[in-house]
């Protein structure tokens, strides 16, 4: 286990060598305040809420969580760095989870940085604290899941930008598997049983619930569910291609 | 110890590396040596437990790298090829996260990290960033980490590769002071590195061993071994000289090099030649600038043997 931290502490400390870490956290800040205010209408509606803060959320992470996950394997592969770390006394999974330990990390400090919102919703008025904590867990988790996502996508190249427009194009279809666009390519031919399990992967479904504050086990068991897959198939596809 | 069996790696249509059977025991350096694309990575990244054998085993002290990975890459320092590193990084910070990574803690740790960042002359680029240094600054680096754990077992792909001559140097003496206790392979296509740091010499081609032996085992097989060459003084005796030596009894041919004076009696096989051409100087009055005995090219017999 303690490997795992190792990577992930190396991994943390090489986000913020660069300015990437901090142009990434401002850009997720600002976007994040522009939905709230002007888009999400945070003042014009006047309820003590954040509502508008989190129902934006997934479509903030289908672009910024796949510029975090881009360069988790792909920029191993590239340099070849891959190769010294799993020459190491490690296993495979210690340096999968490692990695991933590390973008979900830096996702939840982006994701504090906004307590300014929060501060900015208790001061005006007297919201459901309970309610916003349940809302930051959801999205926490949901970004979990865009993260695995796209770590397995980083897996599969050594292009990072390859890897940025997959994973977007596979959380766009994980977005929005319950709404017709997706729906209606599997009708014309896929049994009704089918159709319905596609539909119940949708992440704004489930996010939808999380986001008014109710944490039901089954949402939460879902993104649960999605990260684990996604990292298997992470670990699977690296197996394969790691030496390509 | 290092020991493989029957190691082979097959891709779609391309088998890069074909039945590979040796065991390198601790004492020994054994040079690994190929032309490029030989196989010899592939074989090291098998051995490393990088890539895994279509067929054949592989094992460090007596573990299988497929069954117990754990415990062959503990006992293993590797240096893979291109010394990849995290760019990131500094220098001190990357060999800190590889000594956690193998788990040493405590003095252990900070005499083993001072002790390769002396040994390899790191000190003064500690605290800078991987990507700012020079290539052979970074191949330091990756040897570093290699031996960070003083391991039994060393692989070391193209260690010297991107060094000047005196680095160069550098890390054939290291080398050459590890070698006593330790089992190291180093892959190489450089052949001076052969004679002078391996005991040992396989050479690969087409991923088959096409060759098995000691340095001086293998430039015994060159036609070149127990040549003489002579140099002359005076441009006038040449020719004189090239048939007289080609009359020799012992000579089986004469090789000419007409600018630089200089002619290379190949002996018939086992022959001696010395004394008779040192006598025929003598006897026909030749006016020499050099005298000397080869003791065989390596490279001439690289070519033969992996074209």
């Amino acid at each position: 286990m303690s490997h795992v931290a190792t990577i992930t502490k190396r991994e943390l400390a090489g986000y913020f060598a660069t300015p990437v870490a901090y142009v990434f956290i401002l850009i997720f800040l600002l976007l994040a305040s522009a939905f709230t205010f002007y888009l999400g209408g945070f003042y014009e509606r006047g309820q003590a809420d954040l509502a508008p803060f989190f129902n934006f959320h997934p479509w903030l992470y289908l672009f910024l969580i796949p510029a975090i996950s881009m360069r988790l394997w792909a920029e191993e592969r590239k340099s070849g760095s891959v190769e010294l770390l799993l020459t190491q006394p490690v296993t495979l999974w210690q340096a999968v989870l490692g990695k991933f330990f590390a973008a979900w990390a830096f996702t939840a400090l982006a994701l504090a940085l906004t307590f300014p919102v929060w501060i900015t919703v208790n001061y005006l008025g007297s919201p459901d604290n309970g309610v916003i904590l349940a809302a930051y867990i959801g999205s926490l988790l949901m970004a979990g899941a865009f993260l695995a996502i796209g770590s397995c996508m980083s897996a599969l190249t050594r292009n990072q930008v390859v890897a940025f427009i997959l994973a977007v194009v596979v959380c766009f279809a994980f977005l929005l598997a319950g709404f017709p666009l997706v729906l209606d390519a599997f009708r014309a031919w896929a049994p009704q049983p089918l159709i319905d399990a596609i539909a119940s992967l949708s992440f704004l479904t489930h996010f939808e619930s999380i986001a008014k504050g109710v944490l039901d086990a089954r949402d939460l068991l879902y993104f649960a569910l999605t990260m684990a897959f996604f990292l298997i198939a992470t670990a699977i596809v690296l197996d394969v291609r790691k030496s390509e | 110890m290092i020991k493989t069996e029957r190691l082979t790696k097959r891709y779609d249509t391309l088998t890069a590396v074909d039945n590979v059977s040796f065991e390198a025991r601790p004492g020994e350096v054994l040079g690994f040596l190929g032309p490029n694309g030989a196989g010899k990575t592939t074989t090291m990244r098998m051995i490393a437990g990088f890539i895994a054998p279509s067929e054949g085993t592989a094992s460090i002290c007596g573990h299988d790298i497929e069954r117990e990975p754990l415990a062959a890459k503990t006992l293993l320092g590797y240096l893979p090829e291109g010394a990849p590193s995290y760019g990131e990084m500094s220098v001190r910070g990357f060999l800190e996260f590889i000594a956690d990574l193998r788990g040493l803690a405590g003095a252990v740790r900070r005499t083993r990290l001072q002790h390769v960042i002396e040994r390899l002359a790191l000190g003064a680029v500690a605290a800078q960033t991987i990507d700012t240094l020079s290539k052979g600054f970074r191949r330091r680096v990756g040897i570093a980490q290699a031996i960070l754990h003083d391991p039994p077992v060393l692989i070391l792909d193209e260690p010297t590769d991107g060094l000047d001559p005196n680095q160069k140097h550098e890390v054939r003496t290291l080398i050459n002071e590890m070698a006593a206790d330790k089992t190291i392979v180093v892959s190489t296509h450089i052949l001076e590195e052969v004679a002078a740091v391996c005991t040992r010499a396989i050479i690969i081609a087409h991923g088959r061993i096409v060759a098995d032996d000691s340095p001086q085992g293998l430039t015994a097989r060159s036609r070149y071994h127990n040549a003489v060459s002579l140099r002359l003084e005076r441009a006038e005796q040449f020719a004189a000289a090239r048939a007289a030596l080609a009359a020799l009894p012992q000579v089986d041919s004469v090789e000419a090099d007409e600018a630089g004076l200089r002619l290379t009696a190949l002996p018939r096989t086992g022959a001696q030649l010395l004394a008779d051409v040192n006598a025929l100087a003598a006897r026909s009055g030749l006016a020499l600038q050099a005298l000397e005995l080869e003791s065989g090219r390596l490279d001439e017999v690289f070519r033969s043997i992996t074209t």
